[in-house]
């Protein structure tokens, strides 16, 4: 039951390899099925992000190298030259892939630490090859556990509590003011990448109403479609400060937004609290408006402050997150041992009973001389031996997991009692 | 001390040392632990009162001792409440320090028997003041509120967020809890001062109508209408509330002190 992974993400690929390496969902429904049906694996799962593409499978128990057959079927499959992955394609094997596979759901292995969609994208490609079959005993049992450590990694550490982008972060400062942002308004000063990102976390938060303003008013038209927002004409952009809550301004010029413009603005809305995320530079906001009662300035340094602190932070959780992740990789490790163990162990049993049986047929032809009840006694003190030697022990190991550890190397035992055709 | 007041301290200080954790770690099942200790703090500490109340055959309040451990139930039965009601755990870390300090010093005094008839008596006369410590309660929990408004409001402006800050509530919400409070204690005061006039009508032999305190009453009830009003006005919402609301708890700790001491003989009771 050996557990394989090859793959590669964003430390060991550019994004170049790492899209021509990626699989849509169909395709990866068609490779796990190619893979099985050469024989390369038994059970196979395939995690295919942005920033990773990874294949896990089980392979025969007569299957030889798998993971360079994996790579070779990988490097057919997308069309891409050996030589291309030579050096991003990484493979690892049992214990070092099952906490591979823990530190990607755990978010570890992201590009931005603790990110929370991995764990999304780890359970929708578990669920996918669930559904079609590719998945069996050991993957699914390994795909569990993966979700498990992910969402005790995001519950109890602070892994993945604090924002690490500025768009996120102004969000989380949106909220500290306003709380929830379904009955508040956002204006967007801007149509560019940022503001795009900006839009989209707002949209994502719930924001109740989005005004989106730019001086190219086709390009804002274009935004405000796509995220569902109202444009307001450039020129209308002093009477549009009047409304909205929240103020997200990106644009390529120098205080568009003068401290007395804010204190208009803020006479005119009596008051009312106003988060002004200044992310352009230079900077589009006079910093005398953050002098304003119920102004909330932030510039764009003062966000990337927040996300430096934050990411300093979330990598202090880093050895809390990895011992939840090694204390799942020794319970999968258990639990696929004494899986292990219980075939041996039968087969173990299964033979001792066929030699006891023949040795009993050989040697009793030799005893006539013995009555029946003698015959009957003999084969009751080799039961019982033979429960003393294997039986009592193997009940011994199916039920105590410690002692299941301290056996993880299984191979041997196998090999010590059990010729070849007998391996389960 | 007595044996129900150590595990009643017991209770409330693990509540708070689980919402001082609850502040850096992020954890359901701590919150959930501080709410359950705080409801086996209640539980205790009400069975303190009662035991105390059968101690000096007379109601908590009798003595200054009482009546301050009955204002400490009170604030944190308050507190239990706006916390299920707004589903919100991280004031317990700044209200519950006020309470076991409350507490604490209401634990200090051994019970005494009153020399005599107490003034009022009757159920009417027992609403009025428990209805007065509700009120007072629930405009201290406002107090505590507005100061971490302040609080909060203040490093957001300054920038300066480091780890808590993250935890606090939004400050909407804290404006929100806020207005609960006080309108938790307004109801509270004017029914209460509604039953203190009802109770001294019944009073034998009759006493004077007039008691500084009255006005006292009325100007906090006062005070507390215009927050109501102002609040909800765009140009005082946030901290000139929040300003407002600490300005009224101070004129509540001089009506319970120095009126109290020095103005009223009706309403001296220590």
């Amino acid at each position: 039951m050996e557990i394989v992974l090859v793959g590669l993400n964003h430390r060991t690929a550019p994004v170049e390899v790492r899209e021509r390496l990626s699989f849509t969902a169909d395709q990866a429904r068609r490779a796990a099925g190619d893979l099985r049906a050469q024989g390369i694996f038994e059970e196979i799962m395939i995690l295919s992000t942005c920033n990773r593409s990874e294949v896990y499978g089980v392979p025969p128990e007569s299957r030889r190298e798998p993971a360079a057959a994996l790579s070779e079927y990988l490097s057919t499959f997308h069309g891409v030259r050996a030589d291309v992955l030579n050096g991003s394609l990484y493979s690892h094997q049992d214990r070092a892939a099952v906490e591979h596979l823990f530190q990607v759901s755990a978010g570890l292995d992201s590009m931005v630490l603790g990110e929370a969609e991995i764990l999304g994208q780890v359970r929708e490609a578990y669920r996918a090859a669930h559904e079609s079959g590719a998945t069996g005993p050991v993957l699914n049992r390994l795909f569990q556990a993966a979700l498990e450590v992910g969402k005790r990694v995001r519950s109890e550490t602070e892994l993945g509590t604090r924002p690490m982008s500025v768009a996120s972060a102004g969000m989380k400062l949106a909220e500290r003011i306003f709380g929830k942002l379904e009955k508040h308004t956002a204006l967007v000063l801007g149509a560019g990448t940022i503001s795009e990102q900006v839009i989209s976390q707002l949209r994502d938060r719930g924001i109740g109403h989005l005004l989106v303003m730019n001086r190219s008013i086709e390009r804002a038209e274009e935004v405000a479609r796509r995220y569902g927002g109202e444009v307001v004409p450039w020129a209308d952009w002093e009477a549009a400060l009047q409304g909205p809550d929240i103020v997200v301004s990106s644009v390529s010029a120098e205080s568009v937004l003068g401290g007395e413009v804010v204190g208009r603005a803020m006479a005119a809305r009596k008051n009312r609290a106003l988060l002004l995320m200044d992310l352009g530079v230079p900077r589009n906001v006079d910093p005398a408006a953050a002098k304003l009662y119920n102004v909330f300035l932030y510039n764009i340094d003062d966000l990337t402050d927040i996300v430096q602190q934050n990411r300093r932070a979330r990598e202090s959780e880093v050895p809390k997150a990895q011992f939840i992740v090694e204390e799942h990789v020794d319970k999968f490790l258990s639990w696929q041992a004494s899986v292990e163990m219980i075939g041996v162990l039968e087969a173990l049993e299964g033979k001792m009973r066929a030699e006891r049986a023949a040795f009993l047929a050989a040697h009793m032809q030799h005893l006539g001389h013995l009555s029946a009840a003698d015959h009957e006694r003999i084969e009751a003190m080799m039961d019982e031996l033979l429960k003393k030697i294997v039986m009592h022990p193997a009940g011994k190991l199916r039920g105590e997991r410690n002692l299941r550890r301290k056996i993880q190397n299984i191979e041997a035992l196998r090999d010590l009692f059990l010729p070849e055709r007998d391996k389960p | 001390m007595h044996l129900l007041a150590i595990f009643t301290v017991l209770a409330y200080g693990v509540s708070l040392g689980l919402y001082l954790r609850l502040l850096y770690a992020d954890q359901k099942i701590v919150g959930r632990a501080a709410t359950a200790m705080l409801a086996a703090g209640l539980t205790l500490h009400y069975f303190f009162l009662l035991d105390r109340a059968h101690q000096l055959q007379a109601v908590p309040y009798q003595d200054l001792y009482g009546a301050v451990s009955l204002f400490a139930w009170l604030l944190a039965l308050t507190y239990f409440g706006l916390e299920l009601f707004h589903r919100q755990r991280t004031l317990g870390a700044f209200l519950l320090p006020f309470v076991l300090l409350i507490l604490v010093a209401g634990m200090l005094g051994h019970p005494v028997a009153p020399a005599g008839p107490p003034p009022g008596h009757g159920m009417v006369f027992a609403l009025h003041v428990t209805l007065s410590v509700l009120a007072y309660a629930a405009f201290g929990l406002s107090f505590v509120m507005s100061l971490m408004y302040l609080a909060e409001e203040n490093l957001l402006r300054r920038h300066k967020l480091g780890t808590i800050v993250w935890r606090f509530p939004p400050l909407d919400l804290l404006e929100r809890m806020t207005r609960s409070s006080v309108m938790v204690g307004m109801g509270a005061i004017l029914a209460g001062t509604l039953l203190g006039f009802v109770a001294v009508r019944r009073l034998e032999p009759p006493v004077s109508d007039f008691d500084p305190k009255y006005i006292v009453t009325l100007g906090i009830v006062g005070l507390y209408a215009a927050y109501l009003y102002l609040e909800r006005q765009t140009s005082w919402r946030g901290g000139r509330a929040s300003r407002l609301c600490i300005f009224n708890f101070a004129v509540i700790l001089l009506s319970v002190t120095v009126v109290n001491l020095f103005l009223t003989r009706a309403h001296r009771y220590f």
